[in-house]
């Protein structure tokens, strides 16, 4: 029984650990990988300028210091919008507008 | 037994291949052996689990042929216990660290496997890394698979009978979530490091595991605080015990970097700090570990103890070294990009919060590793005690309740007069009506506890008013009734809102600290059955003795449990009846007697405790048990000769001394001697269990995924929509 589940484990491991090295998928993984960091620092930055709105509605920020904030950080978020649609769509995406 | 043995072999070569594929991947910028190295951590949490679950189910059925179920379980440990007693044994601890780390770094590293492109190839190789240590420790020096010596034995020694508390079942696997799950920030930041990408994407990637190893570890210690206080019978909660200071140090540096990364992801400041702080919260988690495992300083952990220090020195010099030159050659990289606008700023009050508790932690390290620093130095050991670290804690906690009142409330940047009369006035004034109301009470004769109190008052007060605030520019913005506004508002900022729920409940642990440490009435008190005597408002009536035999479902003698009732009762209350006693578990010397043994081995307290928000009533009893000693040793003659002439079998001698157990405990509840009692009368004792759970609750919340990131995949027009908003041109 023990060698059984050695074996097992053996050429699970083995299977798991080497299925990159068989995949032929690489170029699509890195398009998709480049979406995905594109996509959380989007949801970063939405973060950013709600967070901001809500300093400046309780008294944390000054509403000049708010207005300069909101603005910079809007323009990052439209950055990273454009470079979203500059890549590839894939199926049910829409385009920037 | 082999193919527990053979895992781990597997394991320590998925380690070394893993660490092999990530680094000549990301040297290479061939993606697919960084792939393979990120799966070799899916591998080696498989492989780690098998091994765990071999391990497990051999204690489940009591396999007496694992050297470590017999020494470490037995068939009278109960099912419950027997499946937690894998990790009272060094090896299974071991194991359980190794399982944890691989599959906390599983899914660290499959949420980000299409993110940190350039950083995750080296966290891999150095999560594996410390899981290659801990398989090293597996397989060539702790192995929780040898078989035992000679014929296997029809029972074990059993679990110590302190570790059969409920929140020991879940308490370890805590501790160790939370130190493994720090190891992921810390890898990260080594792969950030680097790889020289030292913006805040790496921070906000590991922020959920840093606050999951924040939630896990500080979890962690209030269930060890919960079982000290209801366990070891000392009377308290904390005893500044090296393997607990050991648990304390990495959750609050990691409270530091919690705070300290806002600011460099909303301002990019503090990159070097953070880096150093994340850098050091890992080390201090190992550090943790090496403090249970190596036994090199007296603790209540002592079963923990063993020989493992060297190889943990090594990592640990090791993880410092590379941690001081990967910052010390990084540092130009590392330069903020901002300079601190004002010292009336929030950034400056977390700023001041970070070196307050991390002065805490260097107070809390030196005091912890000042007997071996004393005795280095002078030849003798000396120890730090609880009241010095009590005179230098307990300022530093008092300045950090009031830094957690000033963080939600100031303004970033620069704050003005106006903003400080703005959001300052009702928490002040809320501090100051707790102050008044302690005073009323007669706190006045502890200044420390006194100031805490207003403090705290002052956090609450804060955080209501944020809660208020927020609810209204909710309903100007949304136009919704408060109760969905609140609901919305904290929904909308779950990171927030969390993090003040935190404070509050941080708050109400320290009220709850001060007031149980200030105030307490403490008195050991000897008593014959029918005596009285009053503490701290108590009348306490020893109304009688109890002893009895506990047996195990498989029908063998389990312990004996010599205890008291009492009857409590305060002011005009009716009068309510306290059990306490004290359990005996048999030992297995093999030099003790068949009686005898019972009265050596070790003994654990059951508390009666009578809990409430204004105070604990909690009593133990030590029985006197000399008075048994003459029964005790005519008892074991007996045995001795009847073995010696080969007169019982098994079946007889197991009957026969069950009746003289029997007997003598009937002897004790019968014609009982004084027994010492320990009475304690705590106030708000409940009040720091309570905020300990409204602190988790807070970090659940802040926790829990934002409805942006449950639906990641939005459409490029809603997109659209926010651009048009920010009327920046085309």
């Amino acid at each position: 029984m023990d060698y059984v589940v050695i074996f097992v484990v053996l050429a699970l491991v083995v299977v798991v650990v080497s299925a990159p090295l068989r995949s032929r998928k690489r170029e699509e993984a890195a398009e998709s990988a480049e979406r995905a960091e594109l996509e959380a620092a989007r949801d970063a930055k939405y973060r950013e300028i709600r967070d901001a709105e809500l300093d400046f509605r309780t008294g944390k920020l000054s509403e000049p210091d708010w207005r300069a904030l909101d603005r910079s950080l809007r323009a990052e978020a439209v950055g990273i919008l454009r470079r979203l649609d500059d890549l590839p769509t894939s199926e049910g995406d829409a385009r920037f507008p | 037994m082999v193919a527990g043995r053979a895992c781990l072999i597997v394991a320590l070569g998925i380690c070394l291949y893993g660490i092999g594929a990530s680094v000549y991947g990301a040297r290479s910028g061939r993606r697919e052996w960084v792939a393979s190295g990120r799966r070799a951590v899916y591998a080696l949490a498989g492989v780690s689990l098998v091994a765990f679950l071999i391990l497990q189910a051999a204690f489940l059925r009591s396999d007496f042929s694992f050297a470590l179920v017999t020494s470490h379980s037995s068939t009278t440990t109960p099912a419950f216990y027997r499946a937690t007693a894998v990790w009272s044994s060094q090896e299974g601890s071991l194991l359980l660290w190794l399982t944890l780390l691989s599959l906390w770094s599983s899914l660290m590293l499959f949420a980000t496997r299409r993110r940190l492109r350039e950083i995750a190839p080296y966290a891999t190789a150095v999560l594996l890394g410390l899981g290659g240590f801990f398989a090293i420790l597996l397989v060539f020096y702790a192995s929780p698979f040898e078989r035992t010596i000679g014929p296997v034995p029809a029972e074990g020694v059993g679990l110590n009978p302190l570790l059969r508390h409920p929140s020991m079942m879940i308490h370890p696997p805590m501790l160790y979530s939370g130190y493994t799950l720090f190891a992921v920030p810390f890898a990260f930041a080594v792969g950030a490091l680097v790889a020289r990408r030292l913006n805040a994407d790496w921070i906000r990637h590991t922020r959920p595991f840093t606050l999951t190893a924040w939630f896990f570890l500080g979890m962690g210690i209030v269930l060890g605080a919960r079982w000290s206080y209801s366990e070891l019978g000392w009377g308290g909660y904390w005893a500044w015990d090296p393997v607990e200071n050991a648990s304390l140090m990495p959750w609050l540096t990691g409270t530091a970097f919690l705070h300290s990364a806002m600011i460099q992801e909303k301002r990019g400041m503090l990159k070097v700090w953070n880096a150093s702080l994340v850098l050091a919260t890992g080390v201090l988690a190992i550090l943790g570990t090496f403090l249970v495992r190596s036994g090199i300083l007296e603790s209540i952990h002592a079963f923990g103890a063993s020989t493992l220090g060297v190889p943990f020195l090594v990592l640990i010099a090791l993880m410092t070294a590379g941690s001081v030159y990967l910052v010390a050659t990084r540092a130009p990289q590392l330069r903020a990009e901002h300079r601190l606008d004002s010292l009336l700023s929030r950034e400056a009050a977390f700023l001041l919060n970070n070196l307050v508790l991390v002065l805490l932690c260097v107070v809390i390290w030196w005091g912890t590793f000042f007997p071996l620093i004393s005795e280095a130095l002078t030849g003798h050991r000396h120890t730090f005690g609880p009241p010095m670290f009590d005179k230098l804690t307990v300022p530093l906690a008092i300045v950090l309740v009031l830094l957690s009142g000033i963080g939600p409330l100031i303004a970033w940047r620069r704050a003005t007069v106006a903003n400080l009369r703005r959001n300052f006035v009702v928490p002040v004034g809320v501090g100051v009506a707790v102050l008044a109301l302690a005073l009323a009470l007669g706190a006045g004769s502890r200044p420390d506890a006194l100031i805490m109190f207003a403090f705290a008052g002052f956090v609450v007060g804060g955080v209501g008013q944020e809660l208020v605030r927020g609810v209204r520019a909710r309903r100007v913005m949304a136009r919704e009734p408060v109760p969905l506004a609140l609901v919305s508002l904290v929904r909308r900022n779950r990171r927030r809102y969390g993090g003040y729920l935190v404070h509050v409940g941080m708050a109400v642990v320290f009220v709850g600290i001060a007031a149980s440490s200030s105030f307490a009435h403490e008195r050991d008190v000897q008593l014959s059955a029918g005596d009285s005597v009053r503490v701290g408002g108590y009348t306490i009536d020893y109304v009688r003795p109890t002893a009895k035999l506990v047996a195990a479902p498989n029908g063998r003698l389990e312990r004996i449990d010599l205890g008291a009732d009492m009857r409590v009762a305060r002011g005009g209350e009716a009068p309510r009846l306290v059990h306490t006693e004290r359990s005996y578990f048999p030992s297995v010397g093999p030099m003790l007697g068949p009686v005898s043994r019972f009265f050596e081995g070790e003994s654990t307290s059951e508390v009666g405790l009578r809990a409430g928000l204004e105070r604990d009533f909690w009593i133990t009893v030590a029985p006197d048990t000399q008075r048994l000693d003459a029964r005790v040793k005519e008892g074991d003659r007996v045995f001795t000769r009847a073995d010696k002439a080969g007169a019982l079998t098994d079946t007889e001698r197991n009957e026969l001394l069950g009746q003289a157990l029997s007997g003598l405990a009937g002897s004790y509840a019968k014609n009982p001697p004084a027994a010492t009692f320990r009475v304690l009368v705590s106030p708000m004792v409940t009040w720091i269990w309570l905020g300990a759970i409204v602190v988790l609750l807070g970090a659940l919340i802040a926790l829990w995924p934002s409805p942006r990131a449950v639906g990641r995949r939005v459409t490029a027009a809603y997109a659209a929509r926010v651009g048009r908003e920010a009327r920046v041109p085309a």
